[in-house]
């Protein structure tokens, strides 16, 4: 087991997912590096969003193993990811919708005991981190909105700022930039710089080849499940097999 | 509820300016429910006398409080569970079994076991029981969600009420059980109707203070990010499967405490109390007031009340049509409120 790496964030050896005849991750063993931004890319139905399930543990592993944060897991709970340190968003927007944009934020900081969890109020540090984060998103002026009735921009920030609040190492933004006009575009862009500045590991989904270039230390591309290539992006995007797998042989 | 407090201070400064009171009120259907139904209920009441007002109070403590525990698990939780009647029927016959009189008993034909408790007594063991057995069957029914939880819930009411039916050496079956005890401290017996009544709305504002006390806390909050999304909650580190088994272990034993309440108000009990529909009927009552708010559960509670009682006095109608008719306005009710306003008279969520 190559799993007590330091560097690294993020590994899996050997990881599958099938679905039916349709192997949407096949045998994949790649590794995220620690700090700084990697993305995953690949043309539609790569592996990509199957990928983020199974690091995540929203979906079961049907085989392999991954290694969050030195530790190695051949079942990944989903309720035990943010003690690895690892939390996401998902693709198309998973709020908790028919409650206030403020409980959005506040049902993630407080106590995850049964127990302890029923005499917890709201507590004044975990007032001032969920107006820290809101106010970060932009979202203070809404806190008392559902969160049904947030525009699909404010959604998809809210949900960004909802991981943020854990405030763990590792983020995994299933693709954060699709559907955005561009100034909510922007202001994305500009949240993922400042974590990626403070120090977090960030992965991102993308299709914007533009963000991509602009945003990733490191590059991941996916193709029917497996790794096509993996590293730094100028060459990894300009080799033949790459442009290949997007234009289509 | 902070909500229904900021309501009751609107109306408040609002009854001072007759004027915009009535602009306020146009269109704001939660205030209209709030003033019909507590306007009705005091009209009844007024109408009818004390003595009716008692008995009309105290069934309705019994179903507001089985409203408030169903809705911790319908509302708040996203679980709309069809099979809380087994958990009142549990109540009803842990306590008309526990407390009914030995030297009656040996009276009748078929003999069950008879112990002669007192009401207090026996009341934990109805809440401590219903306790066990919803932590039994909600290991199973954590599996499953959505429409077939409520399958499974269904079933469960229909294997309970069998057992009440069929159980006959501790049930006696069709038979029921009499003389179940009224509640006493002391030498002091909760007989007359009014002490009663007291008694239920006693019960009543714990369980709505229990209630409150769930909903208000992080723990409340977790169990409405459940209802939203259950997974999405798992993957910030919660286990939903923990929270959602909680409360539906806290909601049967206030529901079973009901249940207790209603065998010793009757005296009374026999399966036909607990069947299939009065759990529908409940559903209904905690959908009609409103999902996830305790004042709408009451004012369910209350309307669903003022309905059967006042049907007795709707003229040409038979006694004997009393039942069904209710059962038709009840029905026709719940299908214009899921058309016009799916949340119910004060609710905010829908199912």
């Amino acid at each position: 087991m190559t799993g007590n790496d330091e560097a690294l964030a993020l590994q899996t050896e050997g990881i599958s997912k099938h679905f039916g005849a349709v192997r949407a991750v096949d045998e994949l063993s790649l590794s995220i590096p620690r700090q700084g931004t990697t993305s995953i890319v690949g043309p539609n139905g790569s592996g990509k969003s199957t990928l983020v399930n199974l690091l995540s543990g929203v979906l079961p592993l049907d085989g392999g193993m991954v290694i969050i944060d030195g530790v190695g897991l051949r079942v990944v709970h989903a309720h035990e990811t943010p003690d690895h340190g690892l939390t996401r968003t998902f693709q198309e927007v998973r709020l908790f919708d028919q409650i206030t944009v403020w409980d959005n934020i506040m049902v993630v900081l407080t106590d995850r005991r049964l127990f302890s969890s029923l005499f917890e109020r709201i507590r004044p540090a975990n007032r001032r981190k969920a107006q820290e984060i809101l106010e970060s998103v932009g979202m203070w002026e809404k806190r008392d909105s559902l969160a049904m009735e947030l525009s699909y921009g404010q959604r998809k920030l809210l949900e960004i700022g909802r991981a943020m609040a854990m405030d763990v190492q590792t983020y995994l933004f299933d693709e954060p930039f699709a559907g955005l006009f561009p100034q909510m575009l922007e202001r994305v862009k500009d949240i993922m710089k400042q974590m990626r500045a403070d120090g977090y590991t960030i992965v991102f989904v993308s299709h914007n080849m533009d963000i991509v270039r602009e945003l990733s230390d490191r590059i991941i591309v996916l193709d029917s499940g497996t790794l096509l290539a993996a590293g730094d992006v100028e060459p990894v995007l300009g080799s033949a097999e790459v442009i290949e797998a997007y234009l289509g042989a | 509820m902070p909500v229904n407090l900021d309501g009751i201070r609107t109306f408040a400064r609002l009854a001072q300016n007759p004027a915009e009171l009535a602009r306020h009120a146009r269109g704001n259907i939660e205030l209209w429910a709030n003033l019909f139904v507590i306007g009705w209920a005091i009209a009844f009441m007024l109408w009818q006398g004390a003595g009716f007002a008692v008995i009309v109070l105290t069934v309705f403590a019994i179903w507001a409080i089985l409203a408030v525990s169903l809705n911790l698990v319908v509302g708040f939780t996203g679980l709309l569970s069809v099979g809380h009647i087994g958990f009142f029927g549990l109540g009803a016959y842990t306590m008309a079994i526990l407390t009914s009189d030995p030297a009656y008993e040996q009276l009748r034909t078929e003999a069950i076991p008879t112990f002669g408790w007192t009401f207090f007594a026996a009341l934990p063991v109805c809440i401590g029981l219903a306790g066990l057995a919803a932590l039994l069957v909600g290991v199973v029914f954590n599996r499953f969600r959505d429409d077939i939880f409520v399958l499974v819930s269904f079933g469960f009411a229909i294997i309970a009420f069998n057992v009440f039916l069929n159980l006959r050496s501790v049930t006696r079956g069709a038979f029921g059980i009499h003389e179940i005890a009224r509640p006493q401290i002391g030498n002091w017996v909760f007989d007359g109707e009014v002490e009663f009544l007291l008694l239920g709305l006693a019960f009543l504002a714990l369980v709505m203070l229990i209630s409150w006390f769930i909903t208000t806390s992080s723990f409340g909050r977790v169990l409405t990010a459940i209802r939203e999304d259950e997974q999405a909650i798992e993957v910030f580190g919660y286990r939903a499967t923990h929270f959602k088994l909680a409360v539906w272990v806290i909601s049967a034993m206030m529901t079973s405490l009901a249940g207790g309440l209603f065998a010793s108000w009757t005296s009374f009990i026999d399966p036909n109390s607990f069947i299939l529909l009065e759990s529908v009927l409940l559903v209904s009552i905690v959908i009609l007031g409103g999902l996830a708010t305790i004042w709408g559960s009451l004012l369910g509670a209350m309307a669903f009340v003022l309905l059967e009682e006042g049907m007795r006095f709707i003229p040409y109608l038979p006694t004997e049509y009393i039942g069904q008719a209710r059962q038709v306005i009840l029905g026709i009710l719940l299908v214009l409120l899921m058309l016009f306003r799916p949340q119910g008279l004060v609710g905010r969520y829908r199912l």
